[in-house]
């Protein structure tokens, strides 16, 4: 037991610790370009680095950050929302002109928030929205329509298979908008479909690993052999399942068919291995739009509550051709 | 065939469980009995078991599988808890041994062989600098290894550019895949390295000094331990079996996943090896008990994908069979139960960990 204590404190310090180490980045305000205008400071929380496609958004809002000379102070939450919430905390402390950020999960953010908006900061909502009851919060939200996406892939399912599919579904990060919303819109699609039915539904948190060890377990149930498709909320999860049918002695892209969401460029490349059927686009090359979106905030502009990002749909009679266009 | 099948897993099951009622191991060994057995009577196709392509396929050999990776840590991660301490930082050095392999086969085209020695090799840097920092430096443990914790998958995303990196080397394909006599290759490597952790630590001395270490750092230095150097081993012996389990979590899914490759997995490990019976204060150490114990949150996690429980609820029941766990083998918490059913609690209390006597002067139990 006495040896308890001392761990417990030790502990806490470590998290003083790490706590600090948000702090001490460079609040760079302030900081005039070659012109003598003062140079626009926009503060960006990132989700983490989970998939290629968070990669590809993340440099997509560098890369533009860097042409525009905007100055950029970039945080990687890495899957926390408590490592977010330090972050924007860490952006209005150190006075930046406009906060951007990409929600971890849609609740808890209203006091953060607040307190952003007592400091008249605008906020940009990246990719992702929130769940607050007061609209005045956020100033837009950029970004894919979910709920579209999700419709989207009911829509291709239903025209490929007549209508007649018994699907499992692999969804995301629970509590993650993403992951509600594909839901939601899936669903919709598939309401007046009545051969269509999802049979199981599990989370694999978007991650490869986490794919393929529930679709393994969906391949072991009972209801394993009447499974014809798979509808994936990404692309990663598609890739480990794809992996877990293969194992399973199954042809993936026939014998079940697998639908998924964001267009990756392993994606691109399975469609043209035929192991995965078609992928709804959700474009993470927003960085363009994000940084207009700054610099109006920033010179007190009217923007529009909602931004739409630009996304396609592709199958496999399209995968090859677009193929050398992924640059994630 | 399947009845049968059955019958025979739960006698050997019921004898194995019979001829170690005595031991420690008895505890865990029970809980994960009562949940294969809650499986077997509750969830359909749980216990099913068939051959496909030649290997054996079934919920049972997924958990053997998907636990390997817990398996493999928790082994390095008992001894590392035996001295006293505890090491954070195995699922980042996972996820950096991964990137490493990854990025020597594919941005750098060397072959299987190199990219996994460079990535065994890092991983032993990993382990050295943990151990340097604690048995050297005398930094306490949680911190120490916390350093590489937060450190360690930042520079695995350095290492693999931020990406998703993809191989198909069928070598290390074959490490996370791959069957030996119809079973999973991981499992070989559990069960190889678990009897090379034995043969070390129960066929020498070194199992002794760590039991001595971990019960009083002074006075196992006053009998001539070098006790410094038996922590360093620990932590370097850690920093080995992350590798491994990094290697094998990326050939699992042909790719090295620097952000999401073993997070989160040092929580499951220590608890791994807090369920098997060895305690956080240190000092005895039970090798096979932590795979009970790994095997334990394996078939907890696969049972929530096969009754199809919500991932937003599962931690709930998780939670609660940990915590009944805990209780079982808690013998405080026993002695209270039996006090309601009026009989004593059948296995003869075994020294608690909390009170354990000095091991100096006995012998290491094999």
């Amino acid at each position: 037991m006495k040896k308890l204590f001392p761990l417990l404190a030790l502990a806490a310090a470590a998290i003083t610790f790490t706590t600090g180490c948000g702090k001490k980045a460079d609040p760079g305000t302030g900081t005039t370009d070659a012109d003598g205008k003062k140079k626009l400071t926009v503060g960006f929380s990132q989700i983490g680095a989970e998939s290629a496609w968070r990669t590809a958004n993340t440099q997509s809002i560098k890369d533009e950050a860097a042409k525009r000379s905007i100055n950029l102070v970039f945080s990687d939450a890495q899957q926390k929302q408590e490592n977010q919430i330090k972050a924007l905390r860490s952006f209005v402390a150190q006075g930046v002109d406009v906060i951007a950020f990409s929600p971890v999960v849609e609740t808890g953010w209203e006091p953060v928030l607040q307190e952003i908006k007592q400091a008249g900061i605008p906020v940009i909502l990246s990719d992702r929205a929130v769940d607050v009851s007061d609209p005045s919060l956020f100033a837009t939200f950029i970004g894919a329509d979910f709920i579209e996406e999700g419709k989207k892939a009911g829509n291709w399912l239903a025209e490929k298979t007549g209508g007649k599919a018994t699907i499992v579904e692999l969804s995301g990060t629970p509590g993650a908008a993403p992951a509600l919303n594909r839901k939601k819109g899936f669903e919709q699609a598939i309401a007046d479909k009545p051969d269509m039915k999802i049979i199981k539904s599990q989370s694999g948190d978007f991650t490869r690993a986490k794919g393929k060890e529930v679709m393994e377990a969906f391949l072991r149930s009972p209801e394993a052999k009447s499974i014809t498709a798979l509808y994936a909320h990404n692309d990663d999860m598609a890739l480990g399942a794809i992996q877990a049918i293969e194992e399973a002695g199954l042809q993936p892209g026939k014998d079940i068919l697998i639908v998924s969401v964001d267009g990756v460029k392993a994606a691109f490349e399975a469609m043209k291995a035929g192991k995965l059927n078609c992928t709804v686009e959700c474009n993470p090359l927003i960085g363009g739009q994000v940084m207009d979106l700054a610099e109006k905030l920033a010179a007190k502009q009217e923007v529009p509550r909602r931004v739409f990002s630009q996304e396609g749909i592709f199958d496999q009679s399209k995968a090859e051709a677009e193929l050398p266009n992924r640059k994630y | 065939m399947n009845v049968l099948s059955d019958l025979l897993f739960w006698a050997v099951f019921a004898g194995g469980l019979f001829a170690l009622r005595q031991q420690r191991i008895f505890w865990p060994l029970l809980a994960l009995a009562l949940l294969l057995l809650f499986n077997n009577l509750f969830t359909p196709y749980f216990f099913n078991l068939e051959i496909r392509n030649g290997y054996l396929y079934g919920s049972r050999i997924d958990i053997l599988n998907q636990g390997a990776k817990v398996m493999l840590v928790s082994l390095g991660m008992t001894l590392v808890i035996a001295t006293g301490g505890v090491d954070l930082s195995v699922g980042a050095v996972m996820a950096l041994a991964g990137a490493v392999a990854a990025r020597l086969m594919v941005v750098d085209g060397h072959g299987f062989t190199t990219a996994f020695f460079g990535a065994i090799f890092v991983a032993l840097l990993c382990g050295a600098w943990n151990g340097a920092l604690v048995a050297y430096l005398g930094i306490q443990p949680i911190i120490a290894t916390l350093i590489l914790m937060v450190a360690g998958r930042g520079i695995a995303q350095l290492v693999s550019d931020g990406q998703i990196i993809n191989f198909a080397d069928p070598t290390m394909v074959f490490l996370g895949n791959g069957h030996l006599l119809g079973l999973p290759f991981t499992l070989t490597i559990v069960l190889a390295l678990l009897a090379a952790t034995w043969m070390l630590t129960r066929r020498t001395a070194l199992g002794l000094f760590i039991e001595a270490v971990g019960d009083n750092p002074t006075a196992s230095r006053y009998s001539g331990v070098n006790a410094r150097l038996v922590t360093f081993l620990a932590y370097l012996f850690t920093g080995l079996c992350s590798g491994l389990a990094g290697l094998v979590a990326a050939s699992n899914i042909k790719s090295a996943d620097a952000n999401h490759a073993g997070l989160y997995l040092e929580l499951d490990a220590i608890l791994a090896v807090v369920v098997g019976g060895t305690a956080l204060t240190g000092g005895r150490f039970y090798l096979v008990g932590s795979l009970v114990g790994a095997l334990l949150i394996q078939t907890l996690t696969t049972t929530m994908y096969a009754r199809n429980v919500s991932a937003d609820i599962a931690p709930m029941p998780k939670a609660l069979v940990i915590i009944a766990v805990c209780l079982l083998q808690s013998e405080k918490a026993r002695r209270y139960l039996s006090r309601f059913t009026r009989r004593p609690a059948t296995p003869p209390a075994l020294p608690s960990p909390a009170v354990a006597p000095s091991v100096i002067a006995s012998p290491a139990q094999p």
